[in-house]
């Protein structure tokens, strides 16, 4: 009954079993593939969702920020930083030779126009949020802002010039629909 | 092996019944007819030009009382509105925001993220301007209701100027043959021309009817299109798969035979 | 692949034999040569179990239990959530697969006197186990905050109120409050998380007992020698699969082109405490339950009942006296099997209808069968059933007569 090895019949078996292997082998390749397939939904179920997509964008109004003035406003659950520079602040933003700093990027190309900045207010360290927003918070070495949980210094144009921070506070994707009314995401 | 045919028969039988075999009359004694609809069966869809005329209808019509608060406008993109339409159609709504810097709440016009907005701002409000009934949001209504599309159709369509001899109608209240019970608050909400389609269709009772059927009952699955295609593709997988399992079963197994 | 004989396999399994763990109990686990595809639902059962879980984990993470936000929270992962519709239809459904997988199973159970000498614990366990799945599957079906949800808990916390004495105070404990509330839900999500670990645990002791006595088959007699059984790899494996696949395609189909053909209409309505439904019933599985509970015109006479129903279970193995076990030797049990389940059919048929009319009496006597079955049909078929002779053993029965016919 079981496995009988009958003699003659050693070709046919060979035939059967290099055969059964192949079988064997397809099956698992397409039982395989659909298993993974099918880990896909979970995955993606815990990305962003349609409904936290279509908050990604937020418009704000301008207009009542003073020259010197920042404020905070969330966007995406973070905070964004937009500051409306003094001249000062500008000159000093624009007078540094790019070639020397950690993460080279010219000030003309962080502020679209130049008393506008804008900025996610996450330090690129550890994530967290740098001081430098309200009146009296120490703004670093370099008049901009800075991190307290590691002590990295940003300048006004929120450029890493010192401490652990790799890279330069973020600049969101936005666009000024009018003079005074910017759209953020 | 009898018994695996006849489990692949049921399985398979499911699928092409899947309208969902619901019984014909619904409780109460109510009736309501079968109709064709483009989104039953295992390749449904829905028809672009019927949802596009019952969104204009629900909009000139239900919604005066009826919201539909689970639906974005947002989601009109998905069905076949432009950006800018829905933009549009959003814009038309007052949503209330806040609070501002102010701390008071302030009126808006509509984004694409908001939900749509529904004409009372709770029940009690409902309530009280339509005479204590509440018309409930639309949102879910063809999944809640024994009969689904064919029950809501023939809502529509099922009202009558009189009730049959014999039958006592309370105050405000108006007959309709399809309702449990018979007597519903809701006076008849549909009638010949009431709208003019964008499209030119003749707007009769039917027409109507139908076609705000078929964008609630988009409403109530907006997944239905992706969940059915996405299942034709499983199961052609699940049948291949299946079939060489049992060639495996039947090569392991010879050995023992 | 790794080796227990050598390298990083071999350190390993000098501390935890866990290589030999599995090759005695997936591999080489003796299993009788003649079991049929009613033994598939075992294995079946357990990776519902898995399926359950992993997507009730996926869900839990987008679910708000508050009675404010539960309705709306799975509304959003059927709209918003991406694929979000098939998690919750796959973990809605499976409950309803996971039920019809576990009473085939359990029939299975009752054809061939699977719980009998020495089987009578791991029978226990499994109906420890049916207990859990159905006070999880209650919990669960109340989370969507629905109509059906609310109103379900009501009346199945009610039940509890029969007790004499300390029925109140026990509902409003059960309730943490004076209605089904916030906190009820509340806690109901907790528990619904953490019952089918427990399930876990009490599979794991029904496989140990498994393991330990070996399989019943469909002769009911035991296996004898190595001639009357063949390895679990690649045998069961091997048709365990092909019976996940056949499975797989009826969950499929009901998920993708049926989803709410089990469910019920009116649980797509937010949860109301102010108006109950005009007719309330269970989800399907729970019928033939509720029909007993309705059978009884008492209330603590139909909460008895209608646990007792089910506890009846647990002494099934000192009730049936017969030696044999298979109702394949068992001429008038096997009739009486049949009757036992077009009974149990009826109940859930009855279940499903309003109490009034032929279905209180039809009701009733379904009722009364139900318990006659175990404590007179069984005790006495022991003592008046002439039973067929068995099989020398199973390799004989085998060969002599072919495959087995059912």
């Amino acid at each position: 009954m079981t496995a009988k090895a009958r003699p003659g019949k050693t070709t046919a078996d060979e035939d059967g079993a290099s055969r059964r292997d192949f079988l064997i082998l397809a099956t698992g390749a397409v039982g395989g593939a659909g298993a993974v397939l099918s880990v896909w939904p979970f995955i993606h179920s815990m990305n962003p969702s349609a409904d936290v997509l279509a908050l990604s964008s937020t418009e704000l109004d301008i207009s009542p920020i003073e020259e010197g003035q920042a404020i905070t406003i969330q966007w995406r659950g973070k905070p964004v930083f937009v500051r409306h520079r003094t001249a000062a602040e500008i000159t000093a933003a624009q007078d540094v030779d790019v070639a020397d700093l950690r993460d080279p990027e010219s000030d003309q190309k962080r502020a679209e126009k130049p008393e506008w900045l804008i900025l996610v207010g996450v330090c690129t360290h550890l994530g967290c949020i740098p001081l430098g927003q309200k009146q009296g918070d120490p703004r670093g070495d370099w008049n901009g802002w800075f991190c307290p949980c590691h002590g990295s210094h940003y300048d006004s144009s929120g450029r890493i010039r010192k401490g652990p921070a790799p890279k330069n506070l973020e600049v969101p994707p936005y666009v000024f629909i009018d003079d005074t009314t910017v759209r953020i995401g | 092996m009898r018994k695996v045919t006849l489990l692949l028969v049921i399985a398979i039988g499911f699928g092409l019944l899947s309208g969902g075999p619901r019984p014909a009359i619904a409780a109460g004694g109510a009736e309501y007819e079968h109709q064709e609809w483009t989104f039953n069966g295992i390749f449904g869809r829905f028809d672009r030009a019927a949802l596009r005329r019952g969104h204009q209808v629900y909009r000139e019509v239900c919604s005066a009382c009826h919201g539909l608060k689970r639906i974005a406008y947002r989601n009109l993109m998905d069905i076949g509105f432009s950006e800018e339409e829905a933009k549009e159609i959003a814009a038309e709504a007052t949503v209330t925001d806040g609070p501002n810097d102010e701390g008071e709440m302030f009126d808006r016009s509509g984004k694409l993220s908001d939900r749509f907005v529904s004409p009372f701002p709770n029940d009690q409000a409902a309530r009280y301007s339509n005479n204590g009934a509440l018309p409930p949001d639309l949102s879910l209504i063809v999944k809640a209701r024994k009969g689904g599309a064919d029950y809501l159709y023939s809502l529509m369509t099922g009202y009558a100027d009189e009730a049959p001899e014999g039958m006592e109608m309370m105050d405000g209240m108006s007959y309709n043959r399809a309702f449990p019970g018979h007597q519903i608050a809701m006076p008849q909400p549909l009638y010949e021309d009431l709208i003019e389609y964008e499209d030119g269709t003749p707007a009769s009772v039917e027409q109507q009817a139908k076609d705000v059927t078929t964008f609630l009952a988009w409403a109530a699955e907006p997944e239905l299109e992706a969940r059915k295609s996405l299942g034709l593709k499983v199961l052609l997988f699940m049948i291949l798969l299946t079939a060489m399992l049992y060639a495996v079963k039947r090569r392991v197994w010879s050995k023992l035979h | 692949m790794i080796s227990p004989d050598k390298g990083i396999g071999k350190w390993i399994e000098d501390r935890l034999p866990i290589f030999e763990f599995a090759k005695h109990s997936l591999v080489d686990y003796p299993t009788p040569r003649n079991l049929n595809y009613w033994w598939n639902f075992g294995s079946l059962a357990g990776i519902t179990l898995v399926i359950m879980i992993v997507t009730g984990i996926v869900l839990a993470m987008q679910y708000t239990p508050h009675v404010d936000y539960a309705f709306d929270s799975v509304e959003r992962v059927m709209r918003d959530v991406n694929y979000g519709w098939l998690l919750r239809y796959l973990h809605m459904n499976g409950a309803t697969m996971f039920f019809i997988v576990v009473y085939i199973h359990i029939f299975r159970g009752l054809y061939y006197g699977s719980y009998k000498s020495p089987r009578e614990l791991l029978w226990w366990l499994g109906v420890v186990i049916l207990l859990l799945m159905m006070a999880t599957a209650f919990m669960g079906y109340v989370l969507p905050w629905g109509q059906m949800s609310f109103w379900a808990t009501t009346v199945i916390t009610n039940l509890f109120s029969a007790v004499p004495l300390v029925g109140e105070s026990i509902v409003t404990w059960l309730w943490g409050g004076f209605a089904v509330g916030n906190p009820t839900l509340n806690r109901f999500y907790a528990l619904h998380y953490l019952l089918p670990f427990v399930i876990v645990g009490v599979v794991i002791l029904h496989i140990w007992a498994l393991h330990t006595v070996k399989s019943n088959n469909p002769l009911g007699i035991d296996m004898k020698g190595p001639q009357d059984s063949i390895p679990f790899h690649p045998y069961y494996t091997a048709k365990d699969y092909f019976g996940l696949g056949v499975f797989l395609i009826a969950y499929m189909a009901i998920v993708f082109f049926a989803p709410n053909f089990f469910g019920e209409p009116d649980n797509y309505i937010p949860a109301n405490p102010m108006a109950t439904p005009p007719h309330i019933v269970p989800e399907w599985y729970f019928l033939p339950y509720y029909a007993i509970l309705r059978a009884i015109p008492d209330k603590l006479g139909g909460v008895i009942a209608m646990f007792g129903s089910l506890l009846i279970l647990f002494v099934l193995p000192w009730l049936d006296r017969s030696k044999v076990r298979s109702a394949r030797f068992r001429p008038i049990y096997k009739q009486f099997f049949w009757l036992f389940l077009v009974d149990c059919i009826v109940l859930g048929w009855v279940g499903a209808n309003p109490p009034e009319g032929k279905f209180v009496l039809i009701g009733q006597v379904a009722t009364a069968y139900y318990f006659s079955h175990f404590l007179i049909i069984l005790p006495l078929l022991g003592l008046v059933e002439k039973t067929k002779p068995l099989p020398e053993s199973i390799a004989a029965a085998v060969t002599t007569t072919g495959p087995p016919k059912d």
